[in-house]
């Protein structure tokens, strides 16, 4: 803690020429009367990429993003500016900008700054200074020809390694003076193949709070590419995918992206505190089958969605969303969750300094059932078994959602039969748990490759599920 | 705090300092060719929901992207720290990573005959006097408007935001060039309610001159009809049925055309419409051209990021591909001219063949009208198309009732060979200029 914290202090304030009672100034400054909250939100994001097309590692590249994002909240109101200059003048322009919110003037109080204890979920190093730069290399060209190798008909490969540093440090009126180190890298391939004619492409990747070596150790990158052709050449032996309402059977892992859009972003707290969410005021309800339990858990070391803090300083937690098919709680910031008389649960989130949080999700899965998943499998006569997903969308106010299968099969008398093409499936959030008639016994959670857009905001989120089936999902196909 | 007080000229003399400066540090270091881009943008956004100000935001973004070459390398570095000793980092970073890279036959800087030989004035820069408590006025003005409809239970509020925004590019055969632009927006967004539940929809105007922005006024009506029109929405049975596009949505199908017959898709073959300059791809009516250099438009500009002068040229002419979408690398990759779209299509029209909206769905008589795409299942090598959707059913040539929780379905490649109409009711707002588009069928999914 004490660790994270130095460093950011050097990094993000002394070399700036700023110390605690500097930016105690500009908080003081910002505490007029009728402001309920302030707070600078200090990051230092670097982050590198390298990328190999055609055989060759063509692409490298670097970048640093810098600034500071002050805020003030009063009431249901924030003004909010940024800086991409940490310097005292900047900030005193910021923080005018924010305060504009009230009208009147003159210095508040401050509470004095309260150190935290703080999670210890991922390493602190730069991930990008874990490996050379001969051995990135040497990393994505393994894994091209290991993509070659594996398969006559692969006629394009693209892998890329990237990998992000970010220190942030969060000063707020309340007296929050905290500051996490966050490392995440990510190992993404894309493999197109070609046969007769008729071409198809196929994608898998990994990733999390670690560093490049870590990665490796969790991942064999050949099996990684070789999963990527894997999916191009079944979506090559693909038929067209039937089109209608039918039973589905979703894989586990990935396919939990169904928790996040058709339940998560619902269960969101400014959603629900504004009364636009088809989830608002119904805590308490059942919205799901009885072995249905549903968590947003924060603390799971290193994984993509993890965090020992969210970015309001505010420790992060496991928080039941669905229990038992009930619903038992929402995700919440502090200025929502002070707004609905509610506890913070570590879930205020921002893309970057020169963004607003708001809640967002961290790691969203459902806890194991009892079935064994050839049990459920078995248990269909007709229907689709979607094994894994791309993305997914949702509306927050209808309910409605859409996720896309890239890897499915038919199911038919109990059996897993011909794969068929990627489709959209689209259902409605509130009830499509209740729909749920078997849970498996096989949690997983994702290989970290999660990123969840929320009013034009990227953060880094994961999901998780066992083997479930759900009896009635619209299957969008042509057939 | 009004963008016009922005001191553009001082802001564009620095940015063009930095340019050259970061040009001279990449040349001492021995970059063999260098190019940059700085980029500045002011402005806020003011959001009233529920008749109070929500939030008021300011935006003040610097930042610059280096490419270095050396030789056959390159590397590419990107910050937002303008601090003189940061840059030079930087410029070191990208020379040290270049060195680590594979050589790429065909990068480098533009060709020098094809750099912008001057800097069109497109008259994009027009600021607009207003200060945040005229912006939160306006809002409220919007939202309330939206309000007054019965239905209208809930809101998420209306947006006024203002933004000037400088580009500059400099590269080392000697090029330098800049210019600024405005853009201006009015947005709201409410949730309309009955016995069945909510349904949210919302409209907004952009542009570059606040002069041509729809009022706050017709915006929040708009919103509140769109969201009003949605309640009672149900599923329908699955069927082959005419589809009909409004324009925000039958943007969203031309935006896949450009990508899959843009540099990248097509020298990784990754496309389902590979080689097919030359070729039919549309019906013989359909032209689009690009018209870079409208005077005023939202996405002119005078130059593309590799600093190629952009001009006005034809995409598709009667049906028939006439020009990929090209930036220099990808035109070297194929051993063609760039065509000037480094960054993308600007102001792309397809032209119409039919009136507006209405007689479209008089037209098709019954059939699916598509208000909202939702979902990620295009699949750009080959074509396949399977999308969430929602909008109205038509019987009798009119709307009949809304519809939710469907999909819609095709191959994007006989979707394009079968358009049957483009209508006259053409949006502007975005960089593919359309109007409705309808397609004589496609798979529908529901019950």
């Amino acid at each position: 803690m004490a660790k994270a914290l130095d460093l950011a202090k050097e990094n993000l304030l002394e070399s700036s020429g700023l110390d605690e009672n500097s930016i105690g100034g500009v908080l003081s400054s910002l505490m007029v009367p009728g402001v309920d909250d302030a707070e600078l939100y200090f990051q230092h994001s670097r982050s590198e990429s390298w990328s190999l097309e055609d055989g060759i590692v063509k692409e490298a590249g670097f970048g640093v993003a810098r600034g500071v994002g002050v805020r003030a909240v009063a009431g249901e109101k924030t003004g909010f500016a940024y800086s991409d200059e940490i310097v005292l003048p900047a900030l005193m322009d910021a923080g005018a900008a924010a305060r504009a919110i009230v009208q009147s003037g003159g210095d508040g109080q401050l509470q004095a700054w309260r150190k935290s204890g703080r999670r210890d979920l991922y390493p602190e190093d730069n991930p990008a200074a874990s490996m050379g730069a001969p051995e990135k290399v040497a990393l994505l060209r393994s894994m091209d020809e290991a993509a070659r190798r594996a398969d006559a008909r692969v006629k394009q490969v693209m892998v890329s390694l990237s990998g992000t540093h970010d220190i942030v440090l969060v000063a707020a009126a309340d007296g929050t003076l905290t500051a996490d180190v966050r490392p995440l890298v990510r190992l993404n391939a894309i493999v197109v193949a070609e046969d007769g004619g008729l071409k198809e492409r196929g994608v898998s990747g990994a990733g999390g709070r670690f560093d490049y070596n870590t990665l490796l150790e969790r991942h064999d990158p050949r099996e990684l590419v070789e999963e990527a052709v894997r999916y191009a050449l079944l979506n090559l032996e693909a038929v067209p995918a039937p089109a209608g309402e039918m039973v589905v059977v979703l894989g586990p892992g990935w396919p939990g992206v169904l928790l996040h859009e058709a339940i998560g972003h619902g269960l969101e707290g400014d959603f629900c505190r504004k009364g636009t969410s088809a989830f608002s005021n119904r805590i308490g309800e059942r919205v799901a089958a009885a072995e249905v339990t549903v968590v947003d858990d924060g603390t799971l070391p290193d994984r993509r969605g993890s965090l020992n803090m969210d970015d309001e300083g505010m420790p992060t937690q496991c928080t039941t969303l669905i229990e038992n098919g009930v619903l038992k709680g929402y995700m919440q910031d502090k200025l929502n969750a002070r707004l609905m008389g509610a506890a913070p649960t570590g879930n205020g989130r921002r893309q970057s300094y020169a963004h607003l949080p708001m809640p967002r999700m961290t790691n969203t899965y459902m806890l194991p059932g009892r079935h064994d998943p050839d049990e459920i499998i078995r248990s269909v006569d007709r229907g689709i078994y979607a094994a894994n997903f791309g993305g997914g969308q949702v509306d927050i106010t209808s309910g409605k959602f859409v996720f896309s299968a890239c890897e499915a099969y038919r199911i038919e008398g109990g059996k897993i039969a011909a794969p068929v093409k990627g489709v959209s499936l689209v259902g409605n959030g509130p009830d499509v748990l209740t729909r749920v008639s078997l849970v498996g016994n096989d949690l997983k959670l994702d290989d970290g490759i999660g990123t969840c857009g929320k009013n034009g905001q990227m953060v880094p989120v994961g999901v998780g599920q066992p083997t479930m089936r759900v009896d009635g999902l619209t299957v969008g196909g042509t057939a | 705090m009004k963008t016009q007080d922005f001191d553009i000229a001082a802001a564009r003399e620095q940015a063009l300092s930095l340019v050259a400066q970061v040009l001279d540090e990449a040349a001492r270091r021995n970059a063999d060719a260098a190019e940059v881009s700085v980029g500045r943008s002011y402005g806020f956004s003011a959001t009233v929901r529920m008749g109070e100000v929500e939030t008021l935001e300011h935006e003040n973004d610097q930042d610059f992207v280096l490419t270095v070459y050396f030789g056959k390398r390159k590397a590419s570095v990107s910050s937002s720290d303008l601090r003189a000793a940061s840059v030079a980092d930087m410029v070191a970073a990208a020379c040290a990573i270049a060195g680590e890279v594979s050589e790429d036959e065909c990068a480098g800087l533009c060709d020098p005959d094809d750099l912008a030989a001057a800097v069109a004035d497109l008259d994009l820069d027009r600021p607009w006097s207003l200060d945040i408590a005229a912006a939160v006025e306006l809002a409220t003005e919007c939202e309330d408007s939206a309000r007054a409809a019965p239905e209208i239970v809930n809101s998420e509020g209306a947006s006024v935001n203002t933004v000037r925004a400088l580009h500059c590019y400099g590269n080392s055969h000697g090029f330098s060039g800049g210019w600024s632009g405005t853009r201006h927006g009015i947005s709201c967004l409410v949730v309309a309610g009955d016995d069945n539940g909510m349904q949210r929809d919302g409209w907004y105007s952009l542009n570059r001159y606040s002069p041509r922005l729809e009022t706050p006024a017709q915006v929040g009506a708009r919103a509140a009809e769109r969201a009003v029109r949605r309640l009672g929405a149900r599923k329908i049975a699955s069927c082959k049925a005419p589809v009909l596009f409004v324009p925000e949505m039958a943007r969203t199908l031309f935006a896949c055309f450009v990508s899959a017959v843009s540099g990248p898709a097509l020298y990784r073959k990754t496309t389902f419409l590979q080689d097919t300059l030359g070729k039919r791809v549309f019906p013989e009516w359909l032209c689009m051209d690009e018209e870079p250099l409208i005077p005023g438009g939202l996405h002119s500009a005078p130059f593309d990021l590799d600093g190629v002068g952009t001009r006005a040229h034809a995409v598709v002419r009667d049906g028939v591909l006439d020009s990929y979408v090209l930036d220099s690398y990808s035109a070297r990759r194929l051993g063609l001219h760039t065509t000037g779209n480094a960054g993308g299509v600007r102001n792309l029209a397809v032209r119409s063949n039919a009136g507006g909206f209405d007689d479209l769905v008089a037209e098709m008589g019954s059939g699916l009208v598509v208000t909202e795409l939702i979902g990620s299942g295009i699949n750009p090598v080959t074509g396949d198309y399977s999308q969430g959707a929602a909008g109205f059913w038509v019987e009798n040539g009119a709307l009949a009732y809304p519809v939710e929780e469907i999909t819609v379905a095709g191959n994007l490649k006989d979707m394009f060979a079968s358009v049957a109409r483009a209508g006259d009711d053409v949006d502007e707002r975005a960089s593919i200029r359309c109007g409705s588009l309808l397609l004589p069928e496609m798979t529908v999914a529901g019950k």
